[in-house]
C-alpha cells in the first residue's frame, strides 16, 4: 500500500516534469487519474515489463487518452522504458505520442485518444479472453465528460449482455471538462444509476484513497457475471494547489516556475 | 450462373471459420442480409451480434484483434464504412489492427431502400486511410478467394460486397493475387478499368464496341488499395484512352485512383463512369443502373466520347 502511494506521488512529479518539458499536454486529468493508474501498475495488474505483449497479461485501456502522461509515468517507473524518455513527450519521432500509441510504446495495450472508443476495445479484449477461457482482467479508465459520447453506452450494453465479468472500468469523476463543469456543459449524471441500469456492478469510492481503490478492484474481480464500474470521486489537478479544480489546467502545460512550485508541493506531501 | 458477392462471402466465411479458430465474426443485427448468419450457424460460439450499434462493434473488433483474434465485422456499407468512419480510423487503421470490415449492400444496386442506404462514397473513405487494404470483388469466385486472402493478411481490410446477384466473370481456376489487376480482355484503342458489379457490364460493353471497330481492353481492378498502378499505366500508355467504371461516386474511388496515377505519369485521357457527384434513390436495381448510366450502353457511350478526345 505504501509503495503504491509512493509511486503515485512519483508519477505526479514525472507528469509535471514531462509536461513542462513538452510545453504541451493535459495536466489536470492526468493528476486526477494518477492514484487509480498507480494502483493498477504498482499493485493489481499482472504485467511483466520484460514481456509487454505476454498474451496472459492483464490489459489496461486508457479511454481518456489525453491522460497519457499518467500512463507514461507509470510505465516508465514500472520499467517498461527508461524514465529519461519521458522528456521526449510530444516531440518529433518520440515513442511518447500526445495520446497513447500501442505500436510505438511498449506497455500500451490500446491506442486511444478519440473519446468514447476505448471501452469498446476493452470489451473486445475481455470477450477474447472469455472465448479463450483466459484468466486475464481488462481494466479501462474513462473520463466523466467522456460519458457524453454515445458509444460508451453501446459498449456498456454490450459488456453486460455478454457478461464480461473480467472487465473492470473506472470513471475518473473529476467533474470538469474543457468548456466547464460537466453538469453545466452536458450532464451525464447520475452516473451510478445509469451504469446500474445498464447491468453493471457499480461501486462509488474516493479515487484518491489507495485502500479504497484496491478494495474496489477486489470487489470487481469477485463479481464474475457482470462487468464492474468503479466511480471514483476525484479532483482535477490533484496534488498541485493552483491546478486543483481549475478548468484552465485541462490542456495547458505548466511553465518553469509553475512546475517548480508544483514539484515543491508534491515533495512536501511526501 | 449468378451469385451475390454477399452470398459468396457468407459461404466462404463459414468454411474458413471451421478451419481457423482465430476467426470471429460480428454483425449489427443484419446477419441474415450480410450472410454472416452462415458463419453463426456453424460457429455459434465465435459469432457475436452487437445489436444495432455499429460503432461499438467496430471498437470491440479492435479489442478482439488486439488479443490475437481475426474479426470479420459486417453491416451495410453505408454504416460499416460511413457511420463508423472515425471508429475505423482511430481504433483500427491508426493502430493497424487486424480487423476485416466486410460491408455488404454497397452501391445503388441496394435498390428500393433508396439513397439513405446506398453507399456511394465508402471506397473513397476507406482508400484514404493509411494501413487500409481495400478490395472490391466482381463475383462470387473472386469474393471467396478474397475472403481467404484477407484472413491471411495481418492488417485492416475493407471488403466491399453487393446485394444483387451478379454474373460469374471468373472460372473455377481463378487465382486471386492481392494488389494485382486482371486483364480480362486485351485491346489497343481503349482500356476499360472496372471493379465490383461493373466488371461484367464492362465486358459486355467491350463486345459492343468491337462491333463498332473500337478494340477495348477490360481490366478488373479488384484491389483498390494497394493499387496496381503499373498495370493501369501500361494500358494508359498503350491505349491512350482509359475509362473507369464503378458503382460508386466518381469522386474518391477507382476513377480517382486511376486519375491520380495517369496525371502523375502524364499519360492518356480519362473518362469516368459512376455516380456523378449525386446520391442514389429508390427503384429497382436495373432501373437505377439505367438511370445513372451504369450499363453496357452507358459505358459504350463514355468510351466513344473518350476515344474521340484522343489526339
Amino acid at each position: 500500500m505504501q509503495e503504491m502511494k509512493k509511486q503515485a506521488r512519483a508519477m505526479r512529479c514525472e507528469i509535471i516534469k514531462m509536461l513542462e518539458k513538452s510545453a504541451s499536454g493535459h495536466p489536470g486529468g492526468s493528476l486526477s487519474a494518477a492514484d487509480i493508474v498507480a494502483a493498477l501498475y504498482f499493485g493489481k495488474m499482472n504485467i511483466d515489463p520484460a514481456n509487454p505483449r505476454d498474451p496472459k497479461r492483464d490489459r489496461f485501456v486508457l479511454c481518456k487518452g489525453h491522460a497519457a502522461p499518467a500512463l507514461y509515468a507509470a510505465l516508465a517507473l514500472r520499467g517498461f522504458f527508461p524514465v529519461e524518455e519521458l522528456d521526449t513527450l510530444r516531440k518529433i519521432d518520440s515513442h511518447l505520442q500526445g495520446h497513447p500509441d500501442m505500436n510505438k510504446l511498449p506497455g500500451v495495450d490500446m491506442s486511444t485518444g478519440s473519446l468514447g472508443q476505448g471501452l469498446s476495445a476493452a470489451a473486445g479484449m475481455a470477450l477474447a479472453g472469455k472465448c479463450d477461457n483466459a484468466d486475464y482482467y481488462v481494466y479501462a479508465l474513462l473520463g466523466d465528460g467522456e460519458q457524453e459520447e454515445g458509444q460508451v453506452w453501446e459498449a456498456a450494453m454490450f459488456a453486460a449482455h455478454y457478461q464480461l465479468g473480467k472487465l473492470i472500468a473506472f470513471t475518473d469523476n473529476n467533474h470538469l471538462q474543457i468548456d466547464g463543469r460537466i453538469t453545466d456543459v452536458m450532464s451525464p449524471e447520475p452516473l451510478d444509476k445509469k451504469w446500474e441500469a445498464f447491468g453493471w456492478q457499480v461501486l462509488k469510492i474516493d479515487g484518491h484513497d489507495m485502500q479504497a481503490i484496491c478494495d474496489a478492484i477486489e470487489a470487481g474481480t469477485a463479481c464474475e457475471d457482470k462487468p464492474t464500474m468503479i466511480i471514483c470521486e476525484t479532483v482535477k489537478g490533484k496534488g498541485v494547489s493552483f491546478m486543483e479544480n481549475q478548468v484552465g489546467w485541462h490542456g495547458t502545460a505548466p511553465k518553469k516556475e509553475q512546475a517548480e512550485q508544483a514539484l515543491s508541493e508534491l515533495e512536501v506531501a511526501e | 450462373m449468378k451469385q451475390a458477392t454477399r452470398e459468396a462471402y457468407g459461404k466462404a466465411l463459414a468454411e474458413l471459420g471451421q478451419k481457423n479458430e482465430r476467426i470471429v465474426v460480428m454483425d449489427a443485427d443484419l446477419s441474415k442480409s450480410t450472410k454472416t448468419a452462415d458463419f453463426a450457424a456453424v460457429c455459434p460460439e465465435r459469432f457475436f451480434n452487437a445489436g444495432i450499434a455499429e460503432q461499438n462493434m467496430t471498437g470491440v473488433a479492435a479489442g478482439l484483434a488486439a488479443c490475437g483474434k481475426i474479426p470479420f465485422i459486417s453491416s451495410f456499407a453505408v454504416f460499416a464504412a460511413g457511420r463508423n468512419f472515425e471508429q475505423i480510423r482511430n481504433s483500427i487503421a491508426y493502430p493497424k489492427l487486424n480487423v476485416k470490415i466486410a460491408a455488404t449492400h454497397a452501391g445503388i444496386t441496394v435498390g428500393e431502400d433508396g439513397g439513405s442506404h446506398q453507399a456511394i462514397e465508402d471506397i473513397s473513405l476507406m482508400r484514404s486511410l493509411p494501413n487500409m487494404t481495400v478490395v472490391v470483388p466482381c463475383d462470387g469466385i473472386e469474393t471467396a478467394a478474397a475472403v481467404n486472402a484477407l484472413a491471411e493478411l495481418d492488417g485492416p481490410c475493407y471488403l466491399r460486397l453487393g446485394r444483387l446477384a451478379a454474373p460469374m466473370v471468373n472460372g473455377e481456376d481463378y487465382k486471386f493475387e492481392l494488389g494485382k489487376g486482371i486483364v480480362l480482355r486485351d485491346g489497343k484503342d481503349a482500356a476499360i478499368i472496372a471493379c465490383g458489379m461493373m466488371v461484367a457490364p464492362a465486358l459486355e460493353a467491350a463486345e459492343a464496341l468491337a462491333a463498332e471497330g473500337i478494340d477495348a481492353a477490360v481490366i478488373n481492378i479488384h484491389t483498390i488499395k494497394p493499387f496496381d498502378k503499373e498495370l493501369v499505366l501500361e494500358y494508359a500508355e498503350r491505349c491512350g484512352a482509359v475509362i473507369t467504371v464503378e458503382e460508386h461516386s466518381i469522386i474518391g474511388g477507382l476513377g480517382s485512383a486511376v486519375a491520380e496515377a495517369m496525371s502523375e505519369a502524364g499519360v492518356g485521357i480519362l473518362g469516368r463512369v459512376g455516380l456523378q457527384d449525386c446520391f442514389g434513390q429508390s427503384g429497382t436495381p436495373a432501373a437505377l443502373l439505367e438511370k445513372y448510366g451504369l450499363t453496357p450502353a452507358g459505358i459504350v457511350k463514355k468510351v466513344q466520347e473518350t476515344v474521340a478526345k484522343k489526339r
